[in-house]
């Protein structure tokens, strides 16, 4: 069958499908939300503050997704995240300067990495383990560093926190008339620079295929010539980094070091990747997904606060009631596909 | 003696054997930190029994509700080549409901308790039936398919009982959560050992045991062989769900209240921690149970040594992991490879040298 293009038309991967399905789910459920309770949902800076509050969370599910297309598990994250922000943050009201702090974040974030990795893909230990191992010992240094909350008191890095894009055109006017820009954060300009350079490092490049080969069947990769031990390793090396950053990232957003920082979100990263169309198993994912996954899920939590159950109960019971059926969804899909595949 | 090391190192340690070394670097170490650690003496509770008291005890006792959950924990990895991380929320909610049926009746009495504990392993149960679904017939990997209930489950807890923490006090929970007058050994070490038998009983009398080791070795191959895979991996989440029950019962009755939010919070890693340590594979396939019982009271001697060293209660973690590293490393296959190859070669070595003087 030839399709317009003269191009032999190829049926949906299971990745493109199930992250079809996650995109169109979102945007059903978003134009729901604009229908029935408009509001805060028909402006642009609706989609902003989402953006806006969630950059750290779609850098580290980023970083989460390559561990998943490989195969893997990584539920240190979330730690590492706090961590970055506590030392970042005593860093620089001990007189640090700014440039040094990025680095420093992005060194602990290659230092667990490069450990992980090392205990993973050398000593082939199970990697659910050693991620606890990192995730406990990362909250652990996090309240040796200071249990109090710390706020941050840095001239030069306040104006890096306070900068912001301002978009006047998507802006909307306010019930006092003034014209009220919609305001990006820099974190989420870093974060679609995540995104595409992980989009095209899974897409095109070969290290992006190899995770998916070493993922979808380890010995088959090792017969290909695949260097596994190499993979695995640049995998959770990948997303230590993608820890570090998202560690910046949340501080430039909070401007606060906190023991409880990130609480959670190695838990909130999986599902958003788990909703996005990545599977547990390997060898099936995409970023973008991830990336709608992540926005889905912020969506159902802001759905949920608009219609007026505040109580903090119905929010985890409609995110886990969701979860229960995006999982069961693709479930389905996946086996029907597979039925079809096989008559 | 050689052949003992031979049979110790020789294709490999033997499970058990990283867990009682780890208990035995423990023991060592807290012997020349402080030997007052050791002591157990004879003190007397509030009600006047004598019971034992000491750091071995309480370590003993405190790590009850692990030891519990990591032997349902280890049929579930071995069955499902994955883990339950909804444990703690599934106690909250066992422990809830526990509590609330408790309240329910005028009085407290055994038959009460009974009730509510029976009724408290059902909900378990039930909680236990959907994940198992989840796992087995719609063949989701158990982490996400528990990511539900971890999600939601502590939320449920506190819609049981209306968000409050309830607190119960009746001398029959007390005896559960500390000690039954007369007898010296805390209550919930004798629970686990309760436990500890009705499993060792399961596994003599029925092929429970071989029927899930196959199915997480290869579920096709055991299909083939005409045991049920689907049901297999559905009685491990059941039964996992009793654990998950009595654990809560314990917690609260060692407590006297349910506080949903904290109620074993983060138990679900520790549990998982546990099995590894045993020795048993993540992955599914063999597994031992006395190995994950040995590997949760390694757990809970490593916290009683680091309060003991006066560690705060949040530091704790970050040694706990160097520990935990420590330990996986010298468990893990390449490690062990290299090791057994070296006390081969060493062997080997003087062999050749005896030989030599004899001839």
């Amino acid at each position: 069958m030839k399709n317009m293009f003269g191009k032999r038309r190829e049926p949906l991967t299971d990745t493109q499908l199930l992250m079809t399905i996650t995109i169109g789910i979102f945007a059903v459920m978003y134009i729901l939300a604009m229908a029935l309770l408009g509001g805060g949902f028909l402006h642009t800076q609706q989609i902003f503050d989402m953006l806006n509050d969630n950059a750290s969370l779609i850098i580290v599910s980023c970083g989460l997704t390559i561990v998943m297309i490989g195969g893997g598990i990584d539920i240190s994250v979330g730690a590492v995240t706090s961590l970055v922000v506590m030392s970042c943050v005593l860093y620089l009201n001990n007189g640090g300067n700014v440039f040094v702090s990025i680095l420093l974040a992005l060194g602990i974030g290659l230092a667990f990495g490069l450990v992980q990795g090392f205990l993973i893909s050398v000593l082939e230990i199970q990697p659910f383990i050693v991620t606890l191992a990192g995730m406990f010992f990362a909250r652990g240094m996090t309240t040796i560093l200071s249990v109090n909350p710390q706020k941050v008191d840095h001239e030069a890095f306040n104006r890096l926190r306070d900068a912001k894009v301002e978009i006047p055109w998507l802006g909307y006017v306010a019930k006092n008339g003034n014209l009220v820009p919609a305001r990006l954060e820099i974190g989420v300009i870093v974060a679609a620079v995540v995104v595409i350079v992980i989009f095209i490092l899974l897409k095109y490049l070969k290290l992006g295929r190899n995770f998916y080969a070493m993922g979808g069947n380890q010995s088959s990769a090792l017969m290909l010539g695949i260097n596994v031990k190499k993979t695995r390793f640049l995998s959770y090396l990948i997303s230590g980094v993608l820890s570090g950053i998202s560690g910046y990232v949340f501080m430039m957003h909070t401007g606060a070091g906190n023991a409880t920082n990130a609480a959670g979100m190695e838990m909130n990263a999986i599902a958003s990747s788990i909703i996005g169309g990545t599977l547990l198993t390997g060898g099936v994912g995409n970023v973008i997904g991830t990336l709608f996954g992540t926005l889905t899920l912020t969506t159902i939590k802001k759905i949920v606060v608009s219609s007026g159950l505040n109580d903090p109960w119905w929010q985890s019971i409609t995110t886990g009631g969701m979860l229960c059926f995006f999982i069961l969804l693709q479930s389905v899909v996946l086996s029907k596909r597979s039925k079809k595949k096989k008559s | 003696m050689k052949k003992i090391t031979k049979k110790l190192f020789q294709g490999g340690l033997s499970q058990l054997t990283i867990p009682l070394i780890a208990i035995a670097l423990l023991l060592i170490f807290n012997l020349i930190r402080d030997p007052g650690f050791f002591s157990i003496g004879i003190s007397h509770n509030n009600d006047g029994n004598a019971v034992l008291a000491g750091n071995l005890i309480s370590i003993i006792n405190g790590a009850s509700e692990l030891a519990v959950l990591a032997m349902g924990m280890t049929l579930v990895t071995a069955a499902c080549k994955g883990q339950d991380i909804s444990v703690g929320a599934a106690a909250a909610i066992a422990g809830s409901v526990f509590v609330k049926v408790l309240k329910a009746g005028s009085s407290i009495s055994g038959g009460t308790v009974l009730l509510a504990f029976l009724s408290a392993c059902v909900v378990a149960m039930l909680f236990g039936t959907f994940n198992g679904i989840l796992v087995s017939v719609f063949k989701i990997q158990p982490m996400i398919a528990t990511l539900i209930l971890y999600t939601c489950g502590r939320s449920i807890a506190y819609w049981i009982n209306g968000g409050a923490t309830p607190t119960v006090s009746s001398h029959i929970i007390t005896a559960i959560g500390s000690f039954i007058p007369g007898i010296p050994i805390p209550t919930p070490v004798l629970i686990v050992l309760f436990v500890a038998i009705l499993f060792k009983l399961l596994f003599h009398f029925t092929s429970l045991e071989l029927f899930t080791q196959s199915v997480g070795i290869n579920q096709s191959a055991a299909r083939l062989n005409g045991i049920n895979p689907t049901f297999i991996k559905l009685l491990s989440f059941i039964i996992l769900g009793v654990c998950v029950a009595v654990a809560g019962t314990i917690g609260v009755s060692r407590l006297g209240l349910i506080n949903h939010e904290t109620l074993l919070l983060d138990v679900e890693m520790d549990t998982i921690l546990a099995v590894a340590i045993g020795g048993n594979s993540l992955g599914g396939g063999k597994f031992k149970i006395s190995g994950s019982i040995i590997g949760a009271y390694v757990i809970q001697m490593l916290t009683i040594t680091l309060y003991a060293m006066k560690v705060s209660s949040t530091d704790v973690k970050a040694y706990k992991a160097i520990v935990i590293v420590i330990l996986v490393v010298i468990g893990s296959p390449v490690v062990k490879a290299r090791l057994s190859k070296l006390i081969n070669s060493l062997f080997s070595k003087k062999k050749v040298a005896v030989k030599g003087v004899q001839s």
